[in-house]
């Protein structure tokens, strides 16, 4: 065990060097690309605000089982069935169809190659489920239907989310899917969220609808508030342009009335309808809704047929930027909620970066100064050999771009503290070998060798605690596992190449020496 | 020698206590949960007016209709911490609070921390902390019987049950809060524990084969002398770093640091007065451990 070839010792130095180096890149600027890597820090330590979100798809499944009874019933009127009763109650469609038909309408929501309910092969299911009760059907969605209408919202919430930030313009935010039905946004450096949390809030459904006093509007019609809360009206569920029909949308300050504005462009398809609208539409009030809420209801005086206008509502220049903002990134498919809201002003930060230093350098200098009264010269090597272990795993976590948070320096100054424990078992097993051996060499390779089983043992129950924490923590204490399990390998690799290599070299000096340790 | 094995039955009628006592607790007593698992909102306030104190600032906040309010000083005596359950999960209460805090108090202060945990998240949250502990205390049940016979995966277990139970019974009868850097306390402390009984163990079965003629009620205790001062040193390097950590990491880190030092020492003594303990009990002898290996063969 105390043998060290050339090329061994060559390669130690060399793997350690090169950890220090890349560890000591975090100080310096390398132009290196590949030494040019640091360590991030997580959202507790340089300030932030961690935002997780979840869609509300309740409404979207409404809407599709809403359109799904349409065109169940015309697919099988065009095929000659005639399906009665056809309702949604509670997430379900359900409808009565005659002896004669039951076995066609169950044909054509069995058929693997059916329009009507596609299949998908992979999963081998259908997207809906249909079960019978005598001539009754009920018609849902399947375990693969609900999850494959959950990811298509959240691939497209996340889509108008990533916009709705990047319009804000913070600096390198991070958004993420988590499950089928959550958003994570990591905003770093933000200490007030409240612009994003109401701009994330919003589902941004913009409608423009006439005003209407008949209550027997073909559409149907419904009563709306005012964004004010006070006033009402009944508008028809026709809908003349939607935020689909928007090309951009800008805050404006109109010098005439001295009020602020947003502007807005159409696209083709939304200029036609809209020119066609206004013109039939003069003396008519327009209500412009956002989510449920009449913004205003200006009266129609002329033909727009320019394809642009605007929208005015007593605004103040943040809110008219904000509307701006949110009808150009477009609306959301849901409804988000947040969830969960951790947000760490900067200064908080700094503090906790600071106390975590200060508390790191204490523990590393009492645990020294313990391990150098204990063991004198083999103090001294333990000691030499916790500095390169704290840089070689610094260089691990700079290496693969770590997050360090404010546990993950726990993890730290923890596995200074129990790294010593390797060094120890061998240094004690090498005192107790030495009690019936006379041969310094033997008795240091019989510590290495019999205190091997016990190091691993001891090391493997630690890693497992922290792969654990690191598939079931979140956030910082995720932060904490990497460290403690990152620290394990460096710990190992220190005691078992670099503090041998040490050791090794002091004792075949002093081969002959008495009480040696 | 120290003849550890002199109060064997002593102590184990102490942990016996501790254990009762603990349970007792967390049944009747129960945990003082943070609002990572109870849900609701934490605000963490730094004032630069000493108008602003801890009374001043439950009087604003009890007016505005939040529920179970509190209020404590955080560390230093401009800080505050306060906490209440956001019952009916208010989308803007943050912007309220604000506006509410700005007619008294003027730009006196400061939010320097921000957490706000659904019901629905701190539910998950919750599960999840229980599911890690429970899979680390099976995944030290299964690595241990892979490495030792089974009486001494059941003295091991029993060991890491002492443990974790009575640390949680500490912060039980504490009322200290329970929360997510808790669980990872609560996690290192069962890989620490099982390490520091991993290492007696192997010594104890070591000298099972060395000699046959050594009762287990003598045998443990050479055991426990031999590596007695490895245990001493490298409990107290863990006990050096984790002291550091707890008076100089700052305030987030205390409670974590508390746990970790309450669970150093409560695995140090577990080792010793447990896990060795269940093998005398077991009546281990030198057979056991042949037998085992002749299986194994």
């Amino acid at each position: 065990m105390l043998y060290f070839s050339k090329l061994r010792i060559l390669f130690i130095t060399l793997f350690s060097v090169l950890f220090i180096l890349i560890a000591s890149s975090n100080l310096f600027k390398f132009d290196d690309n590949f030494f040019d890597k640091k360590i991030n820090l997580g959202l507790d330590l340089q300030g932030g605000s961690y935002l997780l979100l979840e869609i509300d798809n309740e409404p979207v499944i409404e809407q599709k089982l809403q359109n799904l009874t349409t065109t169940i019933r015309n697919y099988f009127k065009e095929k000659n069935i005639k399906i009665n009763n056809i309702k949604i109650d509670n997430q379900n469609i359900f409808f009565n169809v005659t002896d004669n038909d039951k076995q066609s309408v169950l044909d054509v929501f069995q058929d693997e190659n059916s329009d009507l309910n596609p299949y998908y092969p992979r999963f081998k299911s259908h997207q809906l489920e249909i079960e019978d009760t005598g001539l009754n059907f009920k018609v849902n969605f399947s375990r693969q239907g609900l999850i494959k209408l959950k990811t298509s919202s959240q691939d497209q919430a996340i889509e108008i989310v990533r916009r709705r930030v990047d319009e804000v313009g913070t600096n390198e935010p991070n958004i993420l899917k988590r499950g089928n039905n959550r958003i994570l946004v990591e905003l770093p450096g933000l200490d007030d969220p409240m612009r994003i949390k109401s701009l994330l809030g919003k589902t941004a459904n913009l409608t423009f609808r006439f005003v209407t006093n008949d209550e027997n509007d073909r559409f149907g019609v419904e009563k709306l508030k005012f964004e004010n809360g006070l006033e009402e009206a009944t508008v028809s569920k026709r809908i003349i342009i939607s935020g689909e029909n928007l090309l951009d949308a800008q805050p404006k300050m109109d010098t005439q009335a001295n009020q602020t504005i947003v502007s807005f462009t159409l696209d083709r398809v939304g200029a036609k309808r809209f020119g066609k609208a206004t013109s039939t539409g003069i003396g008519k009030q327009l209500a412009i809704v956002l989510d449920g809420k009449i913004i205003s209801a200006p009266v129609v005086r002329d033909t727009i047929a320019s394809g642009s206008g605007q929208i005015s509502g007593g605004f103040t220049f943040q809110t008219a930027t904000d509307l701006a903002l949110l009808l150009r990134s477009g609306a959301l498919p849901a409804p988000l909620e947040i969830i969960e809201e951790r947000t760490v002003g900067p200064d908080l930060g700094q503090d906790s970066i600071n106390a975590g230093m200060i508390a790191l350098a204490i523990g590393f200098m009492l645990v020294i100064i313990f391990m150098f009264v204990k063991y004198k010269i083999f103090g001294l090597i333990t000691n030499v050999t916790l500095i390169v272990n704290l840089f070689i795993l610094l260089g691990v976590l700079t290496l693969f771009e770590a997050t360090l948070t404010l546990p993950g320096i726990a993890g730290i100054i923890l596995t200074v503290g129990m790294a010593v424990d390797a060094n120890v078992l061998i240094f004690e097993r090498i005192k107790e070998e030495l009690k019936d051996e006379t041969n310094n060499i033997l008795a240091f390779d019989g510590g290495y060798t019999k205190s091997r089983t016990a190091i691993l043992d001891a090391n493997i129950t630690t890693l497992l605690a922290a792969i654990i924490l690191f598939f079931m923590g979140s956030g910082p204490v995720k932060g904490f596992a990497v460290t403690l399990g990152v620290g394990i390998f460096t710990t190992l690799f220190s005691v078992y190449f670099i503090a041998r290599l040490f050791t090794s070299i002091y004792v075949s000096r002093n081969k002959d020496k008495e009480k040696l340790i | 020698m120290i003849a550890f094995n002199k109060y064997y039955n002593h102590f184990n009628l102490l942990s016996s206590i501790l254990i009762v006592v603990s349970l007792l607790l967390l049944i009747f007593k129960g945990l003082n949960f943070g609002i990572d698992f109870k849900g609701g909102t934490l605000i963490e306030l730094r004032a630069s007016d000493s108008k602003i104190n801890v009374s001043s600032l439950r009087d604003r906040f009890n007016q505005m209709d939040l529920g179970d309010v509190s209020v404590k000083k955080f560390g230093n005596d401009t800080d505050f911490l306060v906490k209440f359950e956001n019952k009916d999960n208010k989308k803007n209460i943050i912007e309220e609070i604000k506006t509410n805090l700005d007619k008294s108090f003027g730009n006196n202060y400061d939010f320097r921390r921000v957490e706000n945990v659904g019901p629905k998240v701190s539910a998950e949250l919750l599960k999840s902390g229980v599911i890690a502990i429970s899979l680390s205390l099976a995944l030290m049940l299964i690595y241990i019987w892979i490495r030792f016979e089974w009486q001494f995966s059941l003295g091991a277990i029993l060991a890491l049950f002492h443990d974790v139970i009575v640390t949680l019974g500490v912060f039980s009868l504490f009322s200290l809060e329970i929360n997510l850097s808790i669980i990872a306390a609560v996690l290192t402390i069962v890989g620490y524990s099982m390490n520091d009984t991993v290492v007696i163990f192997d010594r104890v079965r070591e000298n099972l084969r060395k000699y046959s003629d050594i009762k287990i009620f003598e045998l443990t205790n050479i055991s426990i002398n031999e590596t007695l001062s490895r245990t001493i040193i490298t409990s107290a390097t863990t006990l050096l770093a984790l002291l550091a950590i707890y008076f100089f990491g700052g305030e987030i880190l205390k409670g974590f640091s508390l746990a970790m030092i309450l669970g150093v020492v409560f695995g140090t003594y577990s080792s010793i007065y447990i896990a060795n303990t269940v093998l005398v009990r077991l009546r281990v002898s030198q057979k056991t451990v042949l037998r085992e290996e002749d299986d194994k063969k």
